[in-house]
Parts: structure tokens; sequence; C-alpha cells
């Protein structure tokens, strides 16, 4: 048989680089624990971790202020990017993100009209924060994905340009009904909590929001791992995976609503965050290629160690002011999408 | 690797679109197993549609394909593929998958979505890389290969699915003569049964067993080589003049083609500019 044995040093290549985002992850988090308003040595901070510290106001910003929003941004980063990845395959184009596509968007308008209605008892109930909101967006990202890939793709085919046309178009709409359900509703208080959503923050993490997002991501991750391989067919087109054996049809349909669930579950915690899950998928691929079963769990840990660092500049740049982490994320992540655009080779489909 | 092969039939195949127009319309054809069968006729003949209504990229409209007796739109999209393979003409990405795992793509029929290839699975990938000759891009990115690199990839994912059928829509496009007679060669030496839509007649008749000739969708004609390409037909079928004469060597037909009168101005086309 062939002395070549190329798979071995792909899987080299993923260790590295798995273990160098689990080292970055750690630094990320601790750093986040330690850095913000107050100032807590590292030291103490893994001492608080490790449970040997005294009753403290440390131990209280750490453990029930600092330690929810660090892990909250961690789940919400791997979401993110796990879904671009996905999304990126499904569509078969590198430019879809939840955010760009208006499927975040949708979310909002879900999480925002339970908020309204105050199904479950307004945004203070338990019920309302951390089932119906989650429920809502998940509902609202499904309508938005459905309502896009079907004006991307009348005709048979989906250009880069239409997909991107179809997303702004529905991302505006939803936008404009999110507007809509707050003014009618006249409560000035809402507008404060749904400015939230369109600018992405993780200000309200807490213990327990941070259960439904934690679970959604480990099982969606876990399944669209076990997916890879038609996920993988379906980046050699639509002729081909069916030539392949896969039912695209059937299967389209089951990732469509998986990514649907986690975009709107990442989003009703967080808020839409945009860039995540375009550039991290990105750079994830340069790092270990596009097959999936590598590139998955690369994708999740490097949005996590992206969106926890971007969280700890959104909270210390402009201290004691707390800058939408959404809004710190479009302006480094934007810039850094044209530049990958650039660098692409000459003659590139977009 | 014992050769797989089978019977196709084709029964009055149709393919209708919304207008009421057939692009294929009731195609009888049948392949004996390990027969090479030829499908030629000029651009719109509907040759593509008909290679695309047997692999199931198109349901057809009227009629059935059927393999070994198995009616192929019936069975699903899987039990197909691991009887079927193709190349198909969409195969470009721009994903940067290596070309290995292109081509070890034509293991998935075999295995269930979650299972990872097996050994033997990767033996097969490097086998069918070398017999198409770029086992030294196995590493390469597809995307950065040639038209012609990237054709013989696809060959040789088609070849690691293990086809009793293959169906090959211009397996040459892209390719430069060498690679072309490289190509046909390897594919008539396999043992399947293989169906080709042909552009080039010459390759045609040197290396398919049987020839199916269409025109607007219909067979107008079919046979050997010898017999179905003749001066008559092809000024009736393509509208050119053409000699047919028997090759001395390979004792296949070859046509060369005999040039055109220069089109004589229509009445009342506006005259030309010089």
């Amino acid at each position: 048989m062939s002395r070549e044995t190329p798979p071995v040093r792909h899987r080299t290549r993923q260790a590295l680089v798995l273990a160098g985002l689990t080292v970055a992850l750690v630094c990320a988090v601790v750093a986040g624990l330690a850095l913000g308003s107050v100032r807590i040595p590292p030291g103490e901070v893994l001492t608080i971790l490790t449970g040997g510290a005294e009753p403290s106001p440390f131990r209280t910003i750490v453990l029930d202020v600092r330690l929810p929003r660090v892990l909250l941004g961690a789940v919400v980063g791997a979401g993110l990017a796990v879904v671009g990845t996905v999304l990126q395959a499904l569509v078969r184009n590198r430019l879809a993100d939840p955010f760009l596509l208006g499927i975040s968007s949708g979310a909002s308008t879900g999480a925002v009209l339970v908020l309204v209605l105050g199904v479950g008892g307004g945004i203070g109930g338990g019920i309302t924060t951390t089932v119906a909101m989650p429920a809502a967006a998940f509902a609202g990202s499904l309508v938005a994905m459905t309502l896009v890939y079907a004006l991307a793709r009348r005709g048979g085919t989906m250009t880069g340009g239409r997909l991107v046309l179809a997303g702004v178009t529905v991302s505006y709409i939803l936008s404009a009904l999110t507007t809509l359900i707050l003014v009618v509703s006249a409560r000035p208080e809402h507008f404060q909590e749904a400015l939230f959503w369109s600018l992405g923050g993780l200000g309200s993490a807490r213990w327990g929001t941070l259960v439904v997002p934690a679970v959604v991501l480990v099982a969606g991750t876990a399944l669209l791992m076990a997916l890879a391989r038609p996920l993988d067919l379906l980046l050699v087109g639509e002729e081909g995976a069916t030539a392949l054996g896969l039912d695209t049809a059937r299967f389209r349909a089951a990732v469509f609503v998986l990514a649907s669930l986690v975009t709107g579950v990442m989003v009703a915690a967080s808020g839409a965050i945009g860039f995540v899950g375009l550039l991290v998928p990105h750079a994830a691929r340069m790092a270990v290629g596009a097959a999936h079963r590598p590139l998955l769990p690369v994708a999740a840990l490097g949005g996590s160690v992206v969106l926890v660092v971007a969280d700890l500049a959104a909270r210390t740049v402009a201290a004691p002011q707390d800058i939408p982490v959404g809004v710190l994320t479009a302006l480094t992540g934007g810039p850094f999408f044209l530049w990958l655009m650039r660098r692409r080779p000459e003659g590139a489909p977009v | 690797m014992s050769p797989r092969t089978a019977t196709l039939r084709l029964e009055g195949l149709s393919y209708g679109v919304g207008d009421g127009r057939h692009l294929v319309d009731a195609v009888d054809l049948t392949a004996a197993p390990g027969e090479t069968v030829g499908l030629v006729g000029p651009n719109g003949s509907g040759k593509t549609t008909l290679l695309r209504c047997v692999y199931g990229a198109l349901r057809p409209t009227h009629g059935r394909a059927l393999l070994d007796g198995d009616d192929l739109h019936t069975m699903t999209a899987k039990a197909r593929a691991r009887r079927v393979a193709t190349v198909p003409q969409d195969g470009q990405t721009e994903f940067e998958l290596t070309v290995r795992e292109v081509v070890a793509m034509g293991r998935s029929p075999h295995r269930r979505f979650w299972e990872p290839d097996t050994v033997a699975d990767t033996a097969l990938t490097d086998a069918a890389l070398r017999r198409v000759g770029i086992a030294p891009l196995a590493d390469r990115a597809f995307p950065s290969l040639s038209g012609g690199e990237r054709q013989r990839a696809l060959v040789a994912r088609a070849l690691v699915q293990q086809p009793a059928l293959f169906v090959l829509d211009e397996p040459t496009n892209h390719l430069d003569i060498r690679h072309q007679l490289e190509v046909l060669s390897l594919i008539k030496e396999l043992g399947t049964t293989n169906l080709l839509a042909l552009h080039d007649l010459n390759l045609a008749a040197y290396y398919c067993d049987r020839l199916y000739v269409l025109k607007a969708g219909a067979v107008v004609a079919s046979g050997s080589p010898a017999e179905v390409l003749t001066s008559g037909l092809l000024a009736d079928v393509y509208e050119v003049a053409a000699e047919v004469t028997s090759h001395p060597r390979t004792g296949a037909p070859t046509v060369i083609y005999l040039p055109a009168p220069a089109a004589a101005p229509r009445a009342g086309s506006p005259a030309q500019s010089i």
C-alpha cells in the first residue's frame, strides 16, 4: 500500500490546533474573570475557581457575575461559529453567516415578540428567559432561514449575490417588524431591552440563562459532527452529492432546522452578534481544511476564544462603559473580512 | 477487485418540461453487461438530460430506467449510488477540500453517514488516485487543480464508488488528447457497463461498442459505430458534410469533416460591413 500517510499528518495538525485553542481558551477565560472594573489577580481567580477561597466580594464577582458571562461568551461564540460553518456548507457559499443572512434578525423578532407579549411572566420571569425566548427565537430564525433559502433559490441555482440580497432583504423586513412590534407595544422599557438584541451583548448572563444554550451547543455540535460526511458531500454540489447517495432535500431540511435551533438559542441569550459565524469558519478552514470532522471542533473552540476575548475587550476598552460586544465584533470583523476577500485567489467565486 | 457490471434498460424514457416540450422523448435503450454504449448528437439533442435521468439527478416524466430489472427511481439515492456512478458537471467547489478527500467521498454510499472510512476505503482511494495518474496531487486543494486534473479526480471518485454502471457526460471535457485517450481506455478496461455522452465522433467510434444517435430528444439511429456513422446520418443529424472511412489500423469508422460552403447571405439580411 501507499507509504504516504497524509491522514495521520492531518490528525496531528488538528490535534495541535485543538491543543493551542484549548490553551488560548483557558487563558481567555482566566483573563475574562480577572479583568474588568475591578481587577482581581489571576492567582486569586484560580483559588476561587478551585473552591479554596473564603466568601469575599472577589468571590462573588468571579463566581456570580463574571463566570456566567465568560461561559456564555464561550458557548455563544462556539454556537455561532458552528452554525456559520454549517450554513456555509448548506448554501455552498462562504458568505453565509447567521447574522448576514438575516437569521439572527428572525431570532430577535421572535425574542422581542415574547418580551412584548409577556409570555411566561415578562423579562424577570424565569420561564421567559430560559424557555419561551429561546423557543420563540428558534421559530423566528427558522422562518427567516426558510424565507432566505426560498428567495435565494428560486430558479434552481443559488448564487452568492442572490443569497446576500435575500439575506439583507429578509434582515431589513424582520428588523422593521421588530421595531413595529415595539412601537405598537408603546412600553419605553421594552426599547431598552430590544436594543440589546439588535446590538448583541452578554451582559444579561446568569447561571440560569446558561443552561439551555450550553445543552443545545453540546448536543447540536455532537450531532453535526456525526453528520460530517454528508456535510462534506454538500460542498461538491447538489448533483454530486445526490450521485454519491445523499438525499439532499431531506438532509438540507434537517440541517436547516438544527442550525435554526442553535442560532435561535444563541441569539435569545446574547442578541445578534455578527461576524463570528463568518470569520471563525474561514480561519478554521485555513488551519485544518474544509472537511467537517476536523473542522467543526476547531471552529467551535475558535468561536469560544474569539467571543470571550471580544467580550473582555468590550468590558474593558471603555470601562466603566460596557460596549455591546456585537458592535465590537462588527468593527473588527468587518475589516478582517474585507482583508480576507482581498487575499483570495484571482478568479475565485464569491 | 472483481468487476461489477449490470444490464441497463431504458423503456420509453421521456423528460418533459412545463410547456409540453420533451427534452428526452420516449427513448428505448439497452446496455448489456460490460458494454460501452455511446450517446452522440448535436448540442441540445438531449444527451445530458437523458444521462441525468439515468443517474438520478432528474426524475423522468414518463418511462423507466431499469438496472438489472430494478427501477432506478424507486430506490433510495444511496442504494442507487452503490450501483451507479457519474462524473457530475457541477463538481467544482470553492471549499478547499484536498483531492484525496474529494476522491474518498466515493465511499460514502457504502458507509453509514457517521462511519469513518476504513483502511480498505483508504486503500481504494489511493489505488484510484494512482490509476488516473494524480497520486502526486493527493494533498493539493481540489479547487487549485486544473480542469483536466479535476476531471481525473472526479473519475477517480467514481472508481472508488465501485459501481456496476458508469454514466459519464463528456468525460473527456477539459482533457488534453493524451488524457482523453487514457480516461476512455481506463473506463473501457473496468468491465463495468458504461453509458457515455461524447462529442468527438471518432473517439465514440473507437471506444464504444454501440452508439445511439439523439436528435431533438429522440433516438434516430442505433447500432455499431460502423452501422450508425454514415455520411448520410451526419448530414441529417449534424447538418455537416463528412466522409466516413474505415481506419486502416483500428478498423473503426473514422469521420473526416469537409469544409462547409460559406453561408450564403440570406435574403433581407443587412449587408455585412467589411
